[in-house]
């Protein structure tokens, strides 16, 4: 049974609508990945799932649990971590953690928690001492606090540094395996193509494509290019036969392959079976960025 | 709902870590009885002040500046401050309904009101012997509805406020002419007859006026209760019928 079922939601402000017939499933152990630009009404959207929204047509289901008339059960069950929230000026770390965990059923140890995202040094820090980086861990130990079922972070990692958002996306992981499902809305294409089992990418309300980062990518630029350098003449023959593998030219000392799927292991295996070694070997790097601008039309702005 | 005591104790630490709240409730009316308490003469009564004492006339005006401080300023600039910064937005997506943090920041301005009352008779009474309130229950209620109005004016700023900054500054505009018609600058017995007319209507005026008379053993007049429950009822409503959550 699907952890979160959406069916045809539809969320208007006044005459805009925010939010036009989007579905979509995410089963149990998943990460899902939301995408889009500001005001493609991504958060609107989570926002109605979590039930701090009601919903103008269209069925949500989250754990079999409807968000706005089971709300209060539902909110033992989940954590959420919101974008641009702060906490009172001085409230220390540890203080947020245990009011935060005493408000759920079964809890996790909040000490636990706090050494699991690295605040055990600013237990007894004033919110308003913390770094960006240490307030944004902050916020998301208080959504899992709860020991929830499902797991909504916004933004997961905005305000990190590149050593902090790597840390934090092997915590996630960490908690996916533990059976959390995860859902994700990001700006961030890396993180989203590293964590997400499945993506959606909002567009004007609507979901324009949903699929893995692989598939999603495929979709849009199935094609993909190798190139390199051989150290030793060879039949080029060999390579055309190969699975996937679409065109082959030479220029000068540098030859180019282009295919689809995993022609690029195959080609490099056939280069050993001939005992060719290569130089400069480079796979044109495809990229969620490239699938998204194709889908989209527009440039991911951060 | 147990969160509630657990908010409860959180919302007094971060009271207490803050000072000029501290200061400015609990220090000024207790300095204000100390410097004019210890002036010659200011334990006998006085007829200027209706009879009361110098000392106690100013126990009862520390009081009613603590009360317009916590109801008018405190009150609404945290709760507001609290929206503006998605806390009580946050404690949506949680079990507990953000509704128990204003619950919580009512019942701790409650209990500072009540601590600061409590200082400044036991204070008076044993520094400059003013009496204890000698109709304490009249002086109870007075007390009770003179809160009950100034917190439904803070929650209805609160409510309207769109920002912590902006409920500080609505709070400033009603704080002073609250203390000026409500006998705070001037006693209400040397008030040209119009100022007294009209501090009447307004709750402090009304309610610095029921306690005082409580507290001389005199029976508090209902008009000056029934105008207090008016204000409370009026701008509770409001409060409760304009309050945004984010």
């Amino acid at each position: 049974m699907p952890v979160i079922e959406v069916d045809g939601l539809v969320k208007r402000y006044g005459r805009q609508v925010a939010v036009d017939g989007v579905s979509f499933t995410v089963g149990e152990g998943e990460i899902f990945g939301i995408l889009g630009p500001n005001g493609a009404g991504k958060t609107t959207a989570v926002e109605c799932v979590e039930g701090l929204r009601r919903p103008d047509a269209g069925a949500v289901r989250v754990l079999g649990l409807d968000p706005r008339a089971d709300g209060p059960e539902l909110r033992q069950r989940i954590g959420v971590q919101l974008q641009e929230t702060h906490l009172p000026d001085q409230i220390k770390v540890w203080e947020a953690l245990e009011l935060h965990a005493s408000f759920y059923r079964d809890p996790r140890d909040w000490r636990e928690v706090l050494d699991e995202w690295g605040l055990a040094e600013k237990r007894d820090a004033k919110f308003s001492k913390l770094s960006g980086g240490q307030k944004q861990r902050l916020f998301i130990a208080l959504a899992l606090v709860g020991n929830p079922r499902v797991a909504f972070l916004d933004e997961l990692t905005a305000g990190l540094d590149p050593q902090a958002r790597r840390a934090t996306w092997e915590l996630i992981k960490k908690i996916r395996a533990g059976g959390v499902t995860v859902v994700l809305v990001s700006h961030f294409m890396d993180e989203v193509e590293e964590l997400c089992d499945r993506v959606a990418i909002f567009e004007g309300g609507k979901i324009a494509a949903m699929d893995t980062p692989a598939g999603l990518i495929n979709q849009v630029v199935p094609e993909q290019r190798m190139r390199f350098r051989p150290m030793a003449e060879f039949d080029v023959g060999v390579l055309s036969a190969l699975p996937g593998v679409q065109e082959i030219y030479r220029s000068g000392d540098h030859i180019t392959v282009t295919g689809t799927g995993d022609f690029a292991g195959a080609v490099t295996a056939a280069l050993a079976r001939q005992h060719v070694l290569v130089a400069d070997l480079r796979l044109e790097e495809r990229s969620l960025d490239d699938a998204y601008v194709a889908l989209t039309g527009r440039t991911f702005e951060l | 709902m147990n969160a509630l005591p657990k908010i409860l104790l959180v919302e007094s630490k971060l009271l207490l870590r803050e000072k000029w709240p501290l200061l400015f409730v609990f220090a000024l009316p207790l300095g204000l009885l100390l410097g004019f308490g210890a002036q010659p003469g200011s334990d006998k009564p006085n007829a200027d002040l209706g009879g009361q004492s110098g000392a106690g006339y100013i126990a009862a005006i520390g009081a009613g500046v603590a009360l317009t401080a916590l109801g008018l300023q405190m009150l609404p600039s945290v709760l507001a401050a609290y929206r503006e910064r998605g806390i009580l937005r946050r404690l949506g997506v949680t079990p507990v309904p953000p509704a128990a943090l204003l619950v919580a920041q009512v019942i701790l301005n409650l209990i500072s009101a009540v601590i600061v009352i409590a200082v400044l008779i036991v204070v008076g009474n044993l520094a400059f012997g003013t009496p204890v309130p000698q109709r304490f229950p009249e002086f109870f209620a007075a007390a009770i509805l003179t809160m009950a109005s100034l917190f439904a004016i803070g929650l209805f700023v609160a409510a309207v406020a769109p920002s912590g900054r902006g409920a500080q500054g609505i709070g400033l505009t009603l704080f002073f002419p609250s203390l000026f018609f409500g006998g705070v600058y001037i006693p209400r017995e040397v008030m040209p007859s119009v100022l007294r007319q009209i501090g009447d209507y307004t709750p402090l005026g009304a309610g610095l006026k029921a306690m005082r008379d409580a507290w001389l053993g005199l029976e508090p007049r209902p008009l000056h209760l029934a105008i207090m429950a008016a204000y409370a009822v009026v701008a509770g409503t409001a409060a409760a019928r304009f309050f945004r959550w984010e």
